[in-house]
């Protein structure tokens, strides 16, 4: 399938579902970054966002108020798991915490099935967002457009939020040294509390905001979890502009490989990971001293 | 002079020995099969009031909605064993109550569509409960493992849903049975329909997924069209089992110009990967083909989507307007589960019904003696009619139901998805045995 239209076709969605894929791994490079917690539950939490959506969705037929739904849940549901769960977890070792959230994330996604089954269902976009636009070069789904820029938008106001204001000056202090943090008389606890529900809540948002692109099943989190994975590996573990090149990078490659033969567009994900790993251990935009 | 004396026998030797042959012939099996060494579970796993079968589905992942499905028919079918329900008995006439008298018991676990789960779950299934008989799958990737594993085991094996031509092809055990049908024989009844509706010379795009049934059938079906119909191949896009997104998929095939989508895919991906075209608006210019077709895909994508598809499958519930023993089938299983059987369920009923007849007719559980009840040849009646087992590969030779996607309008009720266009017989659609290379192996 090699030819220019489907060359500038493939770039133009690589940019549109790697900035997808980074929306939903900065919540995970967040809270890694921040609390030094490796959330193995974050593909259950992106899922629960979107089933929390398709309720909201389903009760008043609005996607404006399934978006914001799906996200208010999961801060709610971040902020309890760090209090009930994970605060148990800071210092325990690192084989602790990725088995206590693989175990809550297990839990996530068989409460869903129980309620949900396994059927899958639709959300569907907005209707101004509706159908196929035509660019150019090619056909390509409004709605994806629309993504595209939802994700741009958020991802602006995540970055806004952790280096240009207080809270954000509080939570990178945090993750340099959290001890040093406390002693300036700084309630650590609440910090980071709050760091895991904006963490749950950019999960949640992916979550509904992916919903009308894909269907829902309580086991979509699952082969994105490994997807975001790559990501922050590739972009930096714990750098939040890591995590948007990363998943821009990822998007293009899945894209880009899948011209030249389908079946190696994961093979190939993997591939640029491990060259990562080998020259620069830390991922693009990661500090050494982060892991 | 001594082959004169046995050629004259006296009326009475002739009556002795007559008798003493049919009272042979009623137990030869039991005798034969009292005879042997131990071999898998047998005898220990069918010496209680009772048997255990191992059923491994998939309750997770991409394809848990068929598994569960799957699990239903299980179910059901282990029900009318026990009862002595009138449709198994229909199926399985030796069947009174359980099998050889002996109540069915089962045990479940998740394989979640994974070779080396499922066969972990079935070895813990063999040593903890004695299992007489292991089925269960929604993947030919598991079904082909777990073949292997009852030959290896000796325990016998009944396929779950299983479309690739591996499975009673290269991949064939003599442990190993199949009710359904498969890429071989879902592309010889499917393609003279398509290249009679949709003429000769055409250029079609397919979507496969990266395991054996996957490219099993595309192959078929690409094999059949290009050889018959002058067809067309123009892009093949493989894809991992699980694939989040099939965007990069889909702009290849939307860059080409295929005339046809012919989605190979299974589970939710075909759900996925149907619904990411169609955004795609891939649909609006290429008509869809579904060559295997999927259990709830039409109720997960609605009838605007499936409306005109053309699809090969194993049974739809509109059959019991043609088959009493469908009726039947379809009415119990609704009235216990509360909606209309899909082919998975239809799959793993049958499956243990012609399994359940086997033993009946052999008059033992062990394991030889049923493989060739089963390779007898022995016609049966099913929900899709006559049905018997090829005994060369151990595929059942059952008609293939060629069916339309019904515009939403034309829909009866909110399950009347499919319309019925043919019911193609199995024998004139299948390989010869050998054709795919299929080696059973030993008995013992």
């Amino acid at each position: 399938m090699l030819s220019w239209s489907n060359f500038v076709s493939q770039f133009f969605n690589g940019l549109a579902s790697g900035a997808l894929l980074a929306l939903i791994s900065s919540g995970l490079t967040i809270i890694y970054g921040t609390l030094g917690v490796l959330n193995l539950a974050h593909g259950a939490m992106f899922m629960l966002g979107g089933y929390a959506g398709l309720v909201a969705f389903q009760a008043t037929g609005s996607f404006l108020i399934a978006v914001i739904a799906g996200s208010l849940f999961l801060v709610v549901f971040g902020v309890v798991f760090e209090f009930l769960i994970i605060r148990r977890f800071y210092s325990r070792p690192p084989e602790d915490q990725l088995l206590v959230t693989f175990g809550v994330g297990m839990v996530l996604v068989e409460l869903v099935r129980w309620g949900f089954g396994s059927l899958s269902f639709t959300v569907p976009p907005p209707s101004w967002a509706a159908g196929v636009s035509h660019l150019s070069f090619m056909f390509y789904p409004t709605y994806r457009i629309v993504v595209l820029g939802i994700a741009a938008a958020a991802l602006a106001v995540l970055y806004f939020v952790l280096y240009r204001t207080r809270l954000g000056m509080i939570v990178r202090a945090g993750i340099e040294d959290s001890t040093m943090v406390g002693m300036l008389g700084i309630n650590v606890d609440r910090v980071f509390m709050l760091v895991f529900g904006i963490g749950a809540m950019a999960a949640g948002f992916a979550g509904i905001v992916n919903a009308p692109v894909v269907s829902l099943t309580p086991d979509m989190g699952e082969a994105i979890l490994v997807q975001t994975f790559v990501v922050v590996v590739i972009g930096g573990v714990g750098s939040f502009p890591g995590a948007i090149l990363g998943g821009l990078i990822a998007g293009e490659i899945l894209s880009i490989t899948s011209m030249f033969d389908p079946a190696y567009s994961e093979v190939m994900l993997f591939a640029a990971m491990t060259l990562v790993l080998l020259l620069r251990p830390q991922g693009l935009l990661g500090l050494p001293s982060r892991e | 002079m001594s082959v004169q004396k046995f050629v004259r026998p006296s009326r009475r030797t002739l009556l002795q020995a007559g008798g003493a042959l049919a009272a042979a012939a009623a137990m030869p099996r039991l005798a034969f099969a009292d005879d042997q060494p131990p071999i898998g579970t047998w005898p220990a796993g069918s010496q209680g009031d009772a048997i255990t079968i191992g059923i491994t589905v998939p309750r997770t992942g991409t394809y848990a909605a068929q598994g569960e499905d799957e699990l239903k028919g299980y179910q059901l079918a282990v029900d009318h064993l026990n009862g002595g329900h009138e449709l198994m008995r229909a199926i399985s006439p030796k069947t009174k109550k359980g099998v050889l008298g002996k109540e069915v018991k089962y045990v479940v676990a998740d394989s979640a569509a994974k070779p080396n789960q499922a066969v972990q779950e079935q070895g813990k299934f063999i040593s903890d409960n004695k299992v007489v008989l292991m089925t269960g799958s929604t993947s030919s990737a598991v079904a082909v493992a777990l073949n292997h594993f009852a030959q290896r085991e000796h325990v016998l094996y009944v396929t779950g849903i299983s479309g690739s031509n591996d499975t009673t092809g290269k991949d064939c055990v003599r442990y190993g049975f199949r009710q359904n049908f498969y890429g071989q024989t879902a592309a010889a009844a499917l393609g003279p329909v398509l290249i009679k509706v949709f003429g000769k010379n055409r250029k079609a795009a397919y979507m496969t997924p990266d395991y054996t049934y996957g490219h099993t059938v595309t192959k078929a079906m690409n094999d059949y069209l290009t050889s018959h119909g002058g067809w067309t191949m123009v892009t093949n896009q493989v894809s991992p089992l699980g694939a989040p997104d099939y965007s990069n998929y889909v702009t290849n095939i939307g860059n080409s110009d295929a005339e046809f989508l012919i989605n190979v895919n299974w589970g939710h991906d075909a759900v996925l990967s149907t619904q990411q075209a169609k955004q795609f608006g891939l649909l609006n210019k290429m008509k869809l083909i579904i060559p295997y077709q999927i259990p709830f895909l039409a109720k997960e994508l609605g009838a605007d989507t499936t409306q005109g598809v053309y699809a090969a499958t194993d049974f739809w519930w509109t059959l019991e307007d043609r088959y009493p023993l469908a009726k039947l089938f379809v009415d119990t299983f609704q009235a216990k589960y509360g909606y209309r059987p899909e082919w998975g369920a239809e799959n793993a009923y049958m499956s243990f019904a012609l399994w359940a007849d086997g033993v009946e007719r052999a008059g033992t559980f062990y394991p030889p003696a049923v493989i060739k009840a089963l390779e007898a040849g022995h016609h049966n009646d099913s929900v899709v009619g006559d049905v018997y087992f090829r005994a060369a590969d151990h595929q059942l030779v059952r008609p293939v139901i060629i069916v339309r996607g019904k515009a939403p309008k034309d829909m009866k009720n909110p399950e009347d998805f499919w319309e019925v266009l043919e019911v193609v017989p199995g024998a004139g659609l299948m390989q010869a045995p050998d054709a795919f290379g299929c080696k059973l192996g030993d008995y013992t």
